[in-house]
């Protein structure tokens, strides 16, 4: 079997707001180029922590970052990493602060250096290929819950990155939005990382899923999904096993 | 919240350049500011209700908006008439009412209410985020039209956080009265608006730089020619001209 090559990878990473417990505690962990890793753990066990210190947005207390190769410190070598890394924010109206459509999808490669002709061509193709086609000018703030939430994949896909780290991306989205995200998801060629608490959401997407304890992932305790059949009582109203 | 009605029109002045518009409203603003000849001051009010027509303003909400200068206008011809030293015009008793005061108060007047019609008929009926762009070629500073574009696009989402905490509130039966408790539910209710919008810029200012953004602000948008540009230009400089000649020459 041939192994991928890691593209990102934490060692012994350690963190804390000062005063507090430490959020991450020794925590190892890797992604290789094409993993599709499901994070399932309780809130405050500090999954967005890890994304965060992922992109350097947190430094770490200690510890190592590893992306795409070099080991990353200083804020200038994250840059690059912010380049080939997109990060999708829990809360859409933290990602969406432009007036408008087409000026929050154009922004990521404005910023990379592409001129405004080519960022409004890399844009219009993103909205296309989720299908938001003719959502160039609508206004950001007026736009619904699933739509902001599509626009915000939109922005990060824009700057064309290698791994995407998706904070809970289907928590309160409808079910023909869900569907819609799953199908866009599993039709990209990126390595992805999801923060979710719904399994049946994860099932759909993820290849593994690991879950995280005392600021540490545990690989030894992988999740399995499975279906089973059995028969009980009430069987014919809707519910669920967990 | 709704501060863009007169952004939606379709009138010549909505569809002349912005940047035109911004650079002839400032230009009138300064020329009208140091003004103080009667003449001038009317014809600028004329002008500036040429405009509102052009722009074809609603009178009504045009009015609305007026109501708060007009308050603070109002405050002005209660204080300055009588407590300013001059000839007297009428006297009442002990109150003197002064020429020089009645003069002042008019010549306030006039400037405040044209002023505030032309930036209606002229800014007013641009979005927020045009005046950014617009301010943006003019070179205008990127950190300010950031600053700009990012306060209107987060005060509609810290006016939602303010309503939902008032509404849970309102659900627990939190009835506002002459009391402690009351002040101390509204001190709690603005330091926890502060909280959650130095909270939410953190994260935004997180995304942004996830982004790529380093300080540079560009813009999108494209301004095109129109054949009523310069026929406002024209309009602009001629009313500029009019009212200095009618200040300082005539």
């Amino acid at each position: 079997m041939i192994v991928s090559p890691v593209v990102l990878s934490l060692k012994k990473i350690c963190f804390g707001y000062p005063g507090g417990q430490l959020i991450l505690n020794d925590l190892d962990f890797h992604i290789h180029a094409g993993d599709r890793i499901g994070l399932v753990a309780p809130n405050g066990s500090g999954k967005t922590t890890l994304f965060h210190v992922a992109m350097g947005l947190l430094k770490p207390v200690s510890g190592t970052i590893e992306a795409f190769g070099k080991v990353r410190k200083k804020e200038a070598d994250f840059v690059e990493v912010r380049r080939r890394i997109g990060l999708l924010f829990q809360d859409a109206d933290d990602q969406l602060f432009s007036p408008t459509v087409l000026d929050d999808v154009a922004f990521g490669p404005l910023n990379l250096g592409k001129t405004r002709e080519e960022a409004v061509n890399v844009a219009e193709k993103t909205l296309d290929f989720l299908g938001l086609t003719g959502f160039e000018d609508r206004v950001t703030h007026k736009l619904s819950g699933g739509e902001k939430r599509l626009v915000s994949l939109a922005t990060v896909l824009a700057m064309e990155p290698e791994v995407l780290l998706l904070d809970e991306p289907s928590t309160g989205l409808d079910a023909a939005t869900k569907e819609k995200l799953i199908d866009i998801l599993n039709s990209l060629d990126l390595s992805l990382v999801f923060i979710s608490h719904e399994f049946d959401f994860l099932s759909q997407t993820a290849q593994h899923i690991y879950t995280m304890e005392n600021g540490r992932i545990l690989f030894d305790k992988e999740l399995h999904l499975h279906t089973h059949q059995h028969a009980h009582l009430m069987g014919q109203q809707p519910h669920k096993h967990i | 919240m709704n501060q863009d009605s007169f952004a939606e029109g379709h009138s010549v002045i909505h569809r002349i350049d912005p940047r035109l518009r911004l650079v002839g409203a400032v230009a009138l603003a300064v020329v009208v500011a140091v003004s103080y000849d009667f003449t001038t001051l009317i014809t600028a009010l004329a002008l500036s209700l040429l405009l509102a027509l052009m722009a074809q303003l609603d009178l009504r909400t045009v009015i609305r908006r007026l109501l708060a200068p007009i308050l603070f206008l109002l405050l002005l011809w209660a204080v300055l008439p009588w407590s300013f030293k001059g000839e007297s015009f009428l006297t009442w008793g002990l109150i003197t009412l002064t020429r020089p005061g009645i003069t002042l108060c008019a010549q306030i007047s006039l400037k405040t209410i044209a002023l505030m019609v032309t930036f209606m008929a002229l800014l007013a009926t641009m979005t927020v985020d045009t005046l950014g762009h617009a301010l943006n070629r003019l070179r205008f500073p990127d950190k300010l039209v950031v600053m700009l574009l990012i306060t209107f696009r987060y005060l509609f989402v810290i006016e939602q956080e303010y309503r939902r905490l008032l509404r849970a509130m309102k659900i627990r039966n939190f009835q506002p009265k002459t009391n402690l408790h009351s002040y101390r539910t509204y001190a709690y209710l603005i330091g926890i608006l502060f909280v959650r919008a130095s909270e939410r810029a953190r994260r935004v200012h997180g995304a942004m730089i996830c982004r790529g953004f380093s300080g540079k602000f560009f813009s999108l948008r494209e301004f095109s020619p129109h054949p009523w540009n310069g026929a406002f230009c024209f309009f602009i400089t001629f009313s500029l001209i009019l009212l200095i000649i009618l200040e300082w020459v005539v």
